[in-house]
């Protein structure tokens, strides 16, 4: 009998290894061009699909209306760049008001914690509708009643209740052993929370934030219920006058473009961060 | 006793199976009834009281109309409520025509069939009084600079840029009572929309509506028609037509015109 | 001269008493080391002396102030008395450095320039000068156990307390960390420490004190207190652990 000799340079866990990845990646192949072929030959014998493609995967209308849904998108990022900071800076206030353990500052902590229930309870959809309109209506002159402003507003005040709750976990996963570091030098509590507690939090939820983030970019869109004309509306448009909801689909692909990037780095920063921590 | 009343029911569908026209047999949704499609809300003074079994309101009596010319009677016009997208979406509708001021357009006409027109529309803007103190009047120039808004799934949007071409980009609402919100919050000045639902909105929503103008409805440019919306390729389409070419040669669409819809030659013609 | 005084303390967590009626002397320029089993009481203790606990009961002198009047300030309190822990707690997003500066910056309002003559020279004497840029994670558990009493050296504290700070360390690297007390000894700084380093506390003590059960139960220094326990439980911890 004779041992298989093994490669020079590679030990024998290495070879097999490598021989169980290739077997791995050939399976993954495999099956995953079956599904697709599945896909592509069953979808297209359904009764309805060619219908259904007029409908939904139109090229001639994908090439008509992509421009100009592109240009509506840039509303979008644009709102989106100045809410972000924004809901960044307004959720910090509230976090830190929550976390408020003098007396005469209990109302400040009483406020942080209904404002948090309050935005976290109500649909995005009414905040927006309820502030966008009814704000306005109060008698302000233009341009301090435009819809992107309130509309705006609506979004800040919805997401920094979450965003502040997320600040908080990252403030509360931060060891006590730090807090006690900074005042055993003879630090004050604010100084303690500023300079170690803090960066260290806000670094944590990096990753969590980024979710958020990528959730405002989507809701961004129900500022159309209020007037501006984003993408999801100006897709609407031409659903309307075209009779067909393929600009819908190129709205979809749009916020893909920029959400599936966002997202796979998001699980990049988890994934790094869990890794460090272990 | 008993035998008269099966006499008389006998009688009663013979006769509306007698009634009922050669061209809309089997081509009806369910055999014998014609199924009619309206808006979610449907509103005035197309239907009114958002009942349109009332045959009350113009949509409501035009639909009536026809059923009767297409051989169905009263109670075999059936109702159903759909959306926009509920009308348009590809697969099996559930109404045989759906009527709730869809305009006529090439693009659309792709997807789905129309009928010949049964109404066309003047446009009118839509707005307050403070507007037009403020000085604005109805010719294009001072049209132009206003802020506009319109419902953004109805042909008000096209024609608004087409017809005025504001300088400012309009906002766009989900339905009518968005964009009266938006004009008493002042985010917007006028609207754009057929001149019966600005009529309305100008005299019952709108604390302070005022109509600054109207494209009359024989513009050559961008008419704006309604069509009733069936499904592409339907063989009821030949029935429907008929129908209407019937009770417009005959003059009861006008009369029916008269009685629903408000002539307001009042509002001044926009130049 | 004595420098710091307990008296009577009483400290409980829920219904649990974790200090029981102690009472503690400390002279100037002294080192106490405090034995015992885990649980005896010799963290929260010292924790206690730094007023990160509030005691329940008794009285803390330090030069005669008492700094246990729960009226009181903790934070001028706290600046004259340095505190090491057992694991370190180093600030992990700043470097070395930053770690010791940013105390007397914030508190004294001293410039980074100002205080670098004097911060390099700690971390000379420590042998640390070419670690004074790096962060928390990129150094030993002795070097990190150094920079930590760095940190706390640089408010230039009064009294130093330690909490079992070699416990965490891999055994090679005990050796750096007790020198660095040796030095401090040397140099007349009064020292309260928490330790399982009898060979240690009985090199270096003034006076070593055996806590049981949140109380002093023997002290004295450590040749009588190693070499002739009086208490049948002292006799029994020190038979356990040399």
């Amino acid at each position: 009998m004779t041992l298989p000799t093994p490669a020079p340079g590679k030990t024998r866990r290495e070879i097999h290894e490598a021989r169980a990845r290739q077997r791995g990646i050939v399976i993954a192949s495999l099956s995953t061009l079956c599904v697709v072929a599945a896909v592509v030959l069953l979808v297209p014998l359904a009764p309805g699909w060619e219908a259904v493609q007029k409908s939904f995967f139109n090229g001639e209308i994908f090439l008509r209306t992509f421009p100009k849904l592109l240009q509506a998108f840039l509303l979008d990022v644009a709102i989106f760049a100045w809410c972000a900071p924004l809901i960044a800076v307004w959720a910090l206030v509230i976090a830190l008001c929550r976390d408020v353990r003098n007396p005469a500052l209990y109302p400040l902590r009483l406020f942080a914690v209904l404002y948090t229930d309050i935005f976290r309870g109500v649909p995005v959809v009414l905040v927006v509708y309820l502030i966008g309109f009814g704000v306005p209506g109060l008698g302000l002159p233009r341009p301090w009643n435009s819809p992107y402003i309130w509309g705006s507003l609506a979004l800040i005040l919805t997401y920094s209740a979450y965003v502040a709750e997320i600040y908080r976990s990252g403030i509360e996963s931060i060891h006590a052993s730090q807090r006690a570091a900074a005042l055993s030098l003879g630090m004050s509590k604010s100084d303690a929370m500023r300079f170690v507690i803090l960066p260290q939090a806000l670094r944590r939820v990096v990753p969590a934030n980024m979710n958020m983030f990528i959730a405002l970019q989507k809701d961004v869109a129900l500022l159309s219920f209020i007037g501006p004309v984003e993408v999801l509306r100006q897709a609407g448009v031409f659903k309307s006058l075209l009779a067909n909801f393929t600009p819908y689909v190129v709205a979809a692909i749009i916020f893909l473009c920029v959400t599936i990037p966002a997202t796979r780095y998001a699980d990049y920063l988890i994934a790094k961060q869990n890794r460090a921590r272990s | 006793m008993r035998l008269m009343t099966l006499t008389a029911i006998l009688a009663l569908s013979a006769g509306s199976a007698l009634a009922q026209n050669a061209c809309a047999t089997g081509k009806t949704l369910k055999e014998g009834v014609l199924t009619v499609a309206t808006g979610n809300p449907a509103y005035f003074p197309w239907v009114l009281e958002d009942d349109p079994n009332s045959q009350s309101g113009f949509e409501s009596a035009v639909a009536y109309k026809v059923a009767e010319k297409m051989g169905f009677k009263s109670d075999q016009v059936e109702w159903v409520r759909t959306s926009f997208d509920e009308a348009i979406q590809p697969g099996a509708k559930n109404f045989d025509v759906n009527l709730q001021q869809f305009s006529i357009t090439e693009d659309r006409a792709k997807v789905v069939d129309f009928s010949a027109p049964y109404y066309s529309a003047a446009m009118a803007v839509l707005t307050t009084k403070p507007v037009v103190e403020g000085g604005a009047t109805p010719d294009l120039a001072s049209l132009k600079t206003l802020k506009w808004g319109a419902q953004a799934s109805t042909t008000a949007v096209p024609m608004l840029q087409d017809l005025i071409g504001p300088d400012s980009d309009p906002l766009l609402y989900n339905d009518n009572a968005d964009v009266v919100e938006a004009m008493k919050s002042n985010q917007i000045d006028a609207a754009l929309f057929d001149l019966p639902t600005a009529l309305y909105l100008s005299a019952v929503t709108l604390e302070n509506g005022a109509l600054l103008g109207q494209f009359p409805a024989d513009r050559t440019q961008n008419p704006d028609r309604f069509g009733m919306l069936m499904s592409k390729d339907n063989p009821l389409k030949e029935c429907v037509d008929a129908a209407l070419t019937e009770i417009t040669s005959d003059g009861t669409l006008d009369l029916l015109e008269d009685e629903w819809l408000a002539q307001n030659t009042g509002v001044p013609v926009i130049k | 001269m004595t420098h710091l005084v307990l008296r009577n303390i009483q400290k409980s967590f829920g219904n649990k008493t974790v200090i029981d009626d102690l009472d503690l002397e400390v002279a100037e320029g002294d080192m106490v080391c405090l034995i015992g089993a885990s649980g005896s009481g010799k963290s929260t203790l010292l924790r206690c002396i730094n007023l990160l606990e509030p005691i329940d009961d008794g009285y803390i002198e330090l030069d005669g102030l008492d700094i246990s009047d729960p009226e009181l300030d903790p934070q001028p309190v706290r600046q004259r008395i340095g505190l090491v822990f057992q694991s370190f707690n180093l600030f992990p997003h700043m470097t070395a450095e930053e770690n010791v500066m940013l105390a007397p910056r914030r508190i004294k309002r001293l410039s980074r320039e100002q205080l670098r003559p004097d911060i390099s020279a700690l971390f000379q004497r420590f042998g640390l000068s070419e670690h004074m840029q790096h962060y928390p994670d990129q150094l030993s558990g002795g070097q990190q156990q150094r920079v930590a009493i760095i940190r706390a050296l640089a408010m230039q504290p009064e009294i130093m307390l330690f909490d079992e700070i070699t416990s965490a360390l891999d055994p090679e690297l005990v050796g750096e960390v007790l020198d660095v007390l040796r030095q401090l000894k040397a140099q007349g700084m009064t020292m309260v420490m928490a330790t399982h380093e009898m060979g240690f506390a009985r090199e270096v003590a003034d006076k070593v004190c055996f806590l049981s059960g949140g109380r002093i139960l023997e002290q004295g220094p450590p040749e009588q207190l190693f070499g002739n326990p009086q208490q049948a439980r002292t006799q029994a911890f020190l038979s356990a652990v040399l």
